[in-house]
C-alpha cells in the first residue's frame, strides 16, 4: 500500500514539472522573448535575433527609456514575456511590470517592505541581479532572502519564503533559477561568515525540497562519499570536515550567488561556491573545501555527482560563483558535452560536464601572476592544483605581511558580470577586470552579522599594460586562448549578449553601450547611456521588431574603488589615463534604455 | 590633567605669538596639531586623538593601524582610502565637519537616511571589536587624510608598535 501511494506521488510530481517546464522551455526558445536571465538554462546569453545585424548596427537609436527610481548599482536585466516587460531595481526590490504593447504604461508595481538594516551587511552596494519567471508568477528574491511569487499578470503574492537570515550576514544578490517544477535559491554574505548553502524550493507553494551546503558533515553537504566524484576519484568521507580545523566550517563562508545552469538531459545544475571565510587564510588551515568549487548536482535530489575546486585554501578571495556556460562542441576531435567557466581566479577552465573531468585550464589574462599554471598531469598529487607562486602567496608571507602585485586583485579577472557565447563563431565574449593588488592578512574576531574580512587590500591597474583596468575578450575554449582583446578605461562589470546578426553588445562603466564586430571585435557602434552600465545587455521583440535593452546605474563593487579612482603605488608604470577617476565619467543613475533601428 | 593644561597654555602662547594666524588656521592648528603624546598616540590640547607625520613621512603607530583597519572594516562602502563610493559618503571629509565625539556616536550607533532619494544606511559597528578597539586609529587616519597631509595609499615609513598599544589591543579584543 505504501509502495504504491509514493509511486501515485512520483507520478503526480512528474506530471506537474513536465507542464512547468514545457511552458518555460518554450519560451526560453522563442527569441522574441526574454524568459529567463541567463538567455537560456546553458548561460548562452545568445539570440538568434538578426534584423539588428552588423550591416545596420551603426544606425541604432534609442526608441524609448525608463527610470526605475532607484539610485543605486543595478545588474541583472529586464524580463520580456508575451508582450510584458518586468523590470528590477536594486533594494528596495521594486518590480515594475510594463505594458510594451500600451507604450510602456505600468501594469503593476510591487514594493516589497525590507527592514533597511539588510543594506550595511550586503557587501558591495545593494544590488540584484533580476527577477525571474515560471508557470504564471514572478519570483522575487528579496535583499533580505525572502523569496516572493507575484502573479506575472497582476503582481499578487501567491506565496513566499524567508531563505536566510539578514541579522546573520544573509543575504541576496542573485537571480533564482526555475527548472521543472523547483526553483534554486542561493545565499550571500562571504564577507559575514555566512555558511553557503543552494535550497530548491517547490514553485507551487515554496515549500522546501532540499538543501545543500557547501561545507560540513557529509549529510549536509548532500553528498555520497563512493559516488561523487572530484578529479575522478570519489571524494570520500568527511571530505570537508577534514580539511577545515575545528568548528570553522560552520562561519566557513562558500556562499553561492552567481548565474546557475541546468542540462535537462543529464538533469544536473551546475554552479560554483564561493570564497571562504576570513579573508585571512592563516587563521583557517587546510583546503577549505568545498569553497571555490564548481558543482553538479541532481536536480530533483540535490545530490552532488562531481566537484571540482579550483582554488584550494583561498589567499586572495577568487570566489568560484561566476557563470558555468553549457555547450556541446567538438574537442579534439571528439564530440563532447562541455562546460566553460571563467573564474574569478583568472584561470578559464573547460572541463567534461558528464564527469567533472578537467580539459583545460589557461589563463584568460596575461596579466595573471598568482600561480604558474594548473597541473594537467593526471598521475602528479598536485594534479588539478593551482600552482601558486610563492611571492604572492598571501599565506607564505604570512600575517602582518603585505604582499605587492598580485594578479588578477580580489575583484577577480572576472566577477559575476556574464560572458556570452556564439554558437555561430564558436567563441566565448568575456568581459574582464584588468586590476592587480596588495593584500595584507591580519587577525580578525567573529561576531555574527559583522563584517569578518580580515584583509586590507590596495588596488591599481597592472604595470606594463595599456594603462585601463578591463578588456572585453574572445575565447577559445578548446584550445584555451585569447583570440583578440579590446582595451577599455575601466573593468567591463555588464553582461554581454551575442545574436545571429554576427554582433555582440556590451555595457562599459562610463555608460556605453557597445556593438562590435562577432569575429573581428571591430566596434560598430556605441551610445552614452546616463549611467555607468553594470547590468546584462538583452533583446526581444514586440511586432516583429528586434529591440536591444540596457539598465544603467552605477555601483557594485565597481562602485566601490573604480569611483574614487584607484591608487598608484608605482607611480609612472602605467599610462595615466588608467587612473582616473570614474567620478569624472558619470554619476548615479537607475534608467533603462531601450534601442532599435528607425522605421 | 594638569599636563594637559600646562601644554594647552604652552600651544596658544605658540599660536597667539605667530602675527596673521588667521581665525580657521588657529581652529585647524587647535584640531589637528598634536599637543602631546602618551604610549604611541597623540592628542590635541583638547584631548582629541590626532595623528602625527614627521617631515620623513614617518607616520605614528596609530595611523598606520587606522590604515589598515579602515581598508579591512570600512572600505567596502566608503572606498578606498576614506574617498567615498557610489554609496556611501567619503569619511576623510566627515572627520572634518564632524565632532570627535558625534564621529564616535555614529560608528558605535549607527544611522539611517531611508527615503525617496537615498537607501543609506550605517551600521551599528558597537560590537564590534575589530572596528571599535580600534576606533581612535581609524579617526585618526581619516583625518590625516582629509587634511591631505597624508597621501593615497599604505603610509610607507612608521612608527614602531609601542608595548603600550600591544597591551591595549591584547586586553580590547580578548573582551
Amino acid at each position: 500500500m505504501r509502495r504504491l501511494m509514493i509511486s501515485a506521488l512520483v507520478l503526480g510530481f512528474c506530471t506537474g514539472s513536465a507542464y512547468a517546464n514545457d511552458e518555460l522551455q518554450e519560451l526560453i526558445e522563442d527569441p522574441g522573448q526574454w524568459a529567463i536571465q541567463t538567455g537560456d538554462y546553458k548561460n548562452h546569453r545568445y539570440s538568434e535575433l538578426d534584423e539588428i545585424n552588423k550591416e545596420n548596427v551603426g544606425d541604432l537609436h534609442v526608441s524609448w527609456t525608463f527610470s526605475t527610481g532607484v539610485l543605486r548599482g543595478h545588474e541583472g536585466s529586464p524580463l520580456v514575456i508575451d508582450g510584458i516587460m518586468y523590470v528590477h531595481t536594486p533594494f528596495p526590490n521594486i518590480v515594475y511590470a510594463l505594458d510594451l504593447k500600451d507604450e510602456g504604461k505600468i501594469i503593476w508595481k510591487y514594493e516589497p517592505k525590507q527592514d533597511p538594516n539588510v543594506i550595511p551587511v550586503m557587501c558591495c552596494d545593494t544590488v540584484y541581479r533580476g527577477v525571474a519567471y515560471a508557470d504564471g508568477k514572478i519570483i522575487l528574491h528579496q535583499a533580505d532572502t525572502k523569496v516572493v511569487a507575484l502573479d506575472s499578470k497582476t503582481g499578487e503574492v501567491v506565496w513566499s519564503v524567508v531563505n536566510g537570515d539578514p541579522s546573520k550576514g544573509e543575504t541576496n544578490t542573485a537571480t533564482v533559477l526555475p527548472v521543472n517544477d523547483k526553483v534554486l535559491v542561493g545565499i550571500s554574505g562571504g564577507e559575514f561568515g555566512v555558511r553557503g548553502s543552494v535550497t530548491a524550493y517547490n514553485l507551487e507553494d515554496g515549500s522546501q525540497v532540499w538543501r545543500a551546503y557547501s561545507m560540513g558533515p557529509d549529510s549536509d553537504m548532500l553528498v555520497d562519499p563512493e559516488k561523487t566524484m572530484h578529479l575522478g576519484k570519489p571524494i570520500g568521507k568527511n571530505s570537508s570536515l577534514a580539511t577545515w580545523e575545528g568548528d570553522q566550517w560552520k562561519i566557513g563562508g562558500g556562499t553561492t550567488w552567481g548565474w546557475y545552469a541546468y542540462d535537462p538531459e543529464e538533469n544536473l545544475v551546475y554552479y560554483g561556491t564561493g570564497n571562504p571565510s576570513t579573508w585571512n587564510p592563516a587563521q583557517r588551515p587546510g583546503d577549505n573545501r568545498w569553497s571555490m568549487t564548481i558543482m553538479a548536482r541532481d536536480l530533483d535530489t540535490g545530490m552532488a555527482r562531481w566537484f571540482y575546486q579550483m582554488t584550494p585554501h583561498d589567499e586572495w578571495d577568487y570566489d568560484g560563483v561566476n557563470e558555468m556556460i553549457l555547450t556541446d562542441q567538438e574537442f579534439n576531435g571528439e564530440q563532447r558535452k562541455l562546460l566553460t567557466h571563467f573564474d574569478r581566479n583568472g584561470f578559464g577552465y573547460t572541463m567534461d560536464r558528464l564527469t567533472g573531468e578537467l580539459l583545460v585550464a589557461e589563463k584568460y589574462d596575461p596579466a595573471v601572476n598568482w600561480a604558474t599554471h594548473v597541473e594537467m598531469d593526471k598521475d602528479s598529487v598536485q594534479y588539478g592544483r593551482p600552482q601558486v607562486v610563492a611571492e604572492f602567496s598571501t599565506e607564505q608571507n604570512g600575517e602582518d605581511v603585505n604582499s605587492t602585485g598580485i594578479c588578477p586583485a580580489a575583484l577577480g579577472t572576472k566577477d559575476q558580470q556574464p560572458s556570452a557565447y556564439s554558437p555561430k563563431t564558436g567563441l566565448f565574449y568575456v568581459p574582464t577586470n584588468h586590476v592587480c593588488m596588495d593584500y595584507e592578512p591580519f587577525r580578525v574576531a567573529y561576531a555574527a552579522g559583522q563584517p569578518y574580512v580580515g584583509a586590507t587590500l590596495s588596488m591599481y591597474p597592472p604595470s606594463n599594460s595599456h594603462g585601463g583596468m578591463g578588456n572585453f575578450i574572445a575565447w577559445d575554449n578548446e584550445k584555451g586562448e585569447i583570440k583578440w582583446s579590446l582595451p577599455e578605461r575601466f573593468s567591463v562589470w555588464s553582461g554581454a549578449l551575442a545574436t545571429a546578426g554576427d554582433i555582440v553588445f556590451y555595457g562599459t562603466l562610463e555608460g556605453y553601450l557597445k556593438a562590435i564586430d562577432s569575429e573581428t571585435g571591430e566596434e560598430l557602434y556605441k551610445f552614452k547611456t546616463p549611467s555607468g552600465i553594470i547590468g546584462n545587455v538583452m533583446t526581444y521583440t514586440l511586432d516583429g521588431k528586434q529591440y536591444i535593452a540596457v539598465l544603467s546605474g552605477v555601483g557594485g563593487w565597481a562602485g566601490i574603488g573604480l569611483a574614487a579612482g584607484l591608487t598608484n603605488p608605482t607611480e609612472g608604470l602605467g599610462a595615466v589615463g588608467g587612473y582616473a577617476a570614474l567620478s569624472d565619467y558619470t554619476a548615479l543613475g537607475g534608467q533603462l534604455t531601450v534601442f532599435s533601428l528607425p522605421n | 590633567m594638569q599636563k594637559t593644561k600646562v601644554v594647552l597654555t604652552a600651544v596658544a602662547l605658540i599660536a597667539g605669538s605667530v602675527p596673521g594666524l588667521l581665525a580657521d588656521e588657529l581652529d585647524h592648528v587647535a584640531n589637528i596639531k598634536p599637543a602631546y603624546e602618551e604610549g604611541g598616540h597623540y592628542f590635541t590640547a583638547e584631548d582629541i586623538p590626532t595623528y602625527n607625520i614627521k617631515e620623513d613621512g614617518t607616520v605614528d603607530w596609530p595611523t598606520y593601524s587606522g590604515f589598515r583597519r579602515y581598508h579591512s572594516e570600512c572600505h567596502v562602502c566608503h572606498g578606498p582610502e576614506g574617498e567615498g563610493s557610489t554609496y556611501a559618503p567619503a569619511l576623510k571629509v566627515s572627520v572634518l565637519n564632524m565632532d570627535y565625539y558625534d564621529f564616535l556616536e555614529v560608528v558605535t550607533n549607527g544611522r539611517q537616511k531611508v527615503n525617496a532619494s537615498e537607501n543609506s544606511v550605517m551600521p551599528e559597528l558597537g560590537t564590534n571589536p575589530n572596528v571599535m578597539c580600534y576606533i581612535n586609529d581609524i579617526y585618526v587616519y581619516l583625518k590625516a587624510r582629509g587634511t591631505g597631509d597624508l597621501g593615497r595609499g599604505r603610509p610607507a615609513k612608521k612608527e614602531a608598535k609601542s608595548d603600550a598599544i600591544r597591551e591595549e589591543e591584547n586586553a580590547c579584543l580578548a573582551q
